[in-house]
């Protein structure tokens, strides 16, 4: 009997494919397609204490094998979050969900902290100091070691959940602000968020986001997470959730052989609503045909000596 | 609803030097409105693209795009016999559900393909359907006759005058009799209706997207109803609802 699960901090799940913060909402779009109980978890779309609308259009740029957004962290605020996502999400995912959050102070990712930290449906606190997309705040965090570990230290005090870092790529070096997050106490790290990129429309000579730059997903910047996460991985004890360009079940296995304990996939979601479904679904035959039985057993396989 | 499935192209054809009409064959069971619009996967291509619905029936698609980009291009040279994976039924669409018994349907360039279903719709239902067509030259001129053969008055307007009235839809709104109106086109062309008609009306908009079924949220808009997805809530937006 093929087993896929894994455990993050002492939640297992059923398997290891976590669809990434802002490319799933609060999981209602995605209903519409599938069932989507059978995912290990999601991400919950990064929420802030107050709502937020996010960035002028054009938001979205493509590229070649991804591309870039700068949506700028539109959600509903934690209020509304807390009142309405999380009880509607109740009746159609009976699985706890990781709950993104994010700030604009030390201040606030502790007032998100302490607010879903109370909530059951809650499995574990995800924070992100990696997204490019907003000024003073968001990848300013997670771009200086000390301030990672400040904003670890504060939401580690308010809650018990188990808390999860994720972080930029958009760094001289990761390992130095994974070892920060771990030291301040972090129960494990996800990366990588997107890459700072941009694109320019030759007709109008302008950049085609609105905001100039924007964080750039999807297949082409998978070898960078992998290596992120396979330096990550070997530097720390905690675990790892592997994020970035993954598309296949194949990907899944790669990430976890790199080190991490559980995979997120973004971008793909977005060209293809069913894409979480046929990794979950195409996981067990790829590891037969692998010769894998348990599926937590090749977390850092490829770092062995 | 939405479906994410294979669809087969029957036929794939020029109407102007950049606008091609794309005949699809497959189920069409989750479209339910006019100015609802399909995502099509293209081959090499990371995002799929959005295009409006022209019209459909049961087990056929008609598409007409406009050759802006790589992707469009892309399309341009596809031929019958063709697979594309789409996802269709996405979009409000606009309704009909309104007491206009004279709506007036405005289309600008490519703005016109939504409208045709819609005025196939409007003429069923007994009213008495006006179109106004706008273009740059008669040379981009497409689907005036095939609105005619619905039962519509149709009306072109030409920047340059090359054919039917020389300006803007909006220079020919004073010959026409309406007490509503659907629109779809460029953004000036939608912002000098709203201000010239004095009835209600519904706008059709467009924005990139990522998506194209509200997950991405970077379709977004501020409306006088709060922050809505031009892929969800939209693109049909009432004219009450927007802010210029």
């Amino acid at each position: 009997m093929l087993d896929t699960s894994v455990t993050l901090s002492g939640w297992r799940l059923d398997n290891p494919v976590i669809p990434a913060s802002g490319t799933f909402g609060y999981g209602r779009e995605f209903r519409d397609f599938y069932d989507i109980n059978i995912l290990g978890t999601f991400s919950f779309k990064g929420t802030t204490l107050e709502p937020r609308f996010g960035n002028p259009t054009p938001r979205i740029a493509e590229c070649t094998a991804g591309m870039i957004n700068a949506v700028g962290l539109q959600n509903p605020g934690l209020d509304a979050v807390v009142a309405h996502e999380l009880p509607h999400l109740k009746t159609f995912f009976r699985k706890r969900v990781i709950a993104n959050i994010s700030g604009f102070s030390v201040e606030e990712y502790a007032a998100c902290a302490e607010r879903l930290g109370r909530e059951e449906q809650v499995g574990l606190i995800e924070v992100n100091v990696s997204c490019p997309n907003v000024r003073h705040g968001g990848m300013s965090f997670g771009t200086d070691p000390d301030h990672a570990a400040s904003v670890t230290r504060a939401v580690k005090a308010v809650t018990d959940k188990p808390i999860y870092i994720k972080l930029s790529p958009n760094v001289t070096d990761i390992v130095s602000i994974a070892r920060a997050c771990e030291d301040a106490g972090a129960d494990g790290i996800c990366l990588v968020n997107t890459m700072l990129g941009m694109r320019i429309d030759l007709r109008r000579r302008r950049p085609v986001i609105a905001n100039t730059m924007g964080g750039f997903s999807g297949a082409a910047i998978f070898p960078v997470a992998l290596r992120m996460v396979w330096q990550v991985a070997s530097a720390c004890k905690i675990p790892v959730i592997g994020c970035g360009g993954v598309e296949t079940a194949r990907d899944v296995i790669e990430m976890m052989m790199a080190g991490a304990t559980a995979v997120e996939v973004g971008a793909a979601n977005l060209r293809n609503p069913y894409a979480c479904k046929e990794i979950v679904e195409s996981l067990p035959a790829e590891m037969e045909r692998l010769g894998i039985e348990r599926l937590s057993d090749i977390i850092g396989a490829a770092q062995n000596d | 609803m939405y479906k994410k499935g294979i669809y087969t192209i029957l036929s794939n054809e020029p109407l102007t030097a950049s606008v091609w009409r794309m005949r699809l064959a497959g189920d069409t069971q989750y479209i339910t409105r006019p100015g609802q619009f399909v995502n099509i996967e293209l081959p090499g291509r990371f995002l799929r693209r959005p295009i409006s619905v022209c019209d459909w029936d049961e087990g056929s698609i008609t598409l007409i795009y406009k050759v802006v980009g790589e992707g469009t291009a892309d399309m341009s040279r596809m031929t019958a016999g063709e697979r594309l994976d789409l996802l269709t039924g996405l979009g409000n669409g606009f309704s009909t559900d309104t007491a206009a018994q004279r709506p007036l349907l405005v289309g600008g360039g490519v703005g016109v393909p939504p409208l045709y279903n819609l005025a196939r719709r409007l003429i069923a239902e007994g009213r008495r359907v006006s179109v106004v067509l706008g273009f740059n030259t008669a040379a981009e001129v497409f689907y005036a006759d095939e609105f005619r053969a619905l039962g519509a008055d149709v009306r072109v307007a030409t920047a340059d005058g090359s054919m039917g009235t020389k300006g803007f839809v909006t220079d020919v709104l004073p010959d026409v009799e309406f007490d509503y109106f659907y629109a779809c086109g460029p953004l000036p062309m939608l912002r000098a209706l709203c201000d010239a008609a004095q009835c209600d009306g519904q706008l059709s908009f467009e924005e990139r997207m990522g998506c194209g079924f509200g997950a991405c949220m970077g379709c977004s808009c501020k409306t006088a109803g709060g922050s809505k997805r031009i892929c969800k809530e939209g693109p049909v937006l009432a004219k009450e609802e927007v802010i210029w």
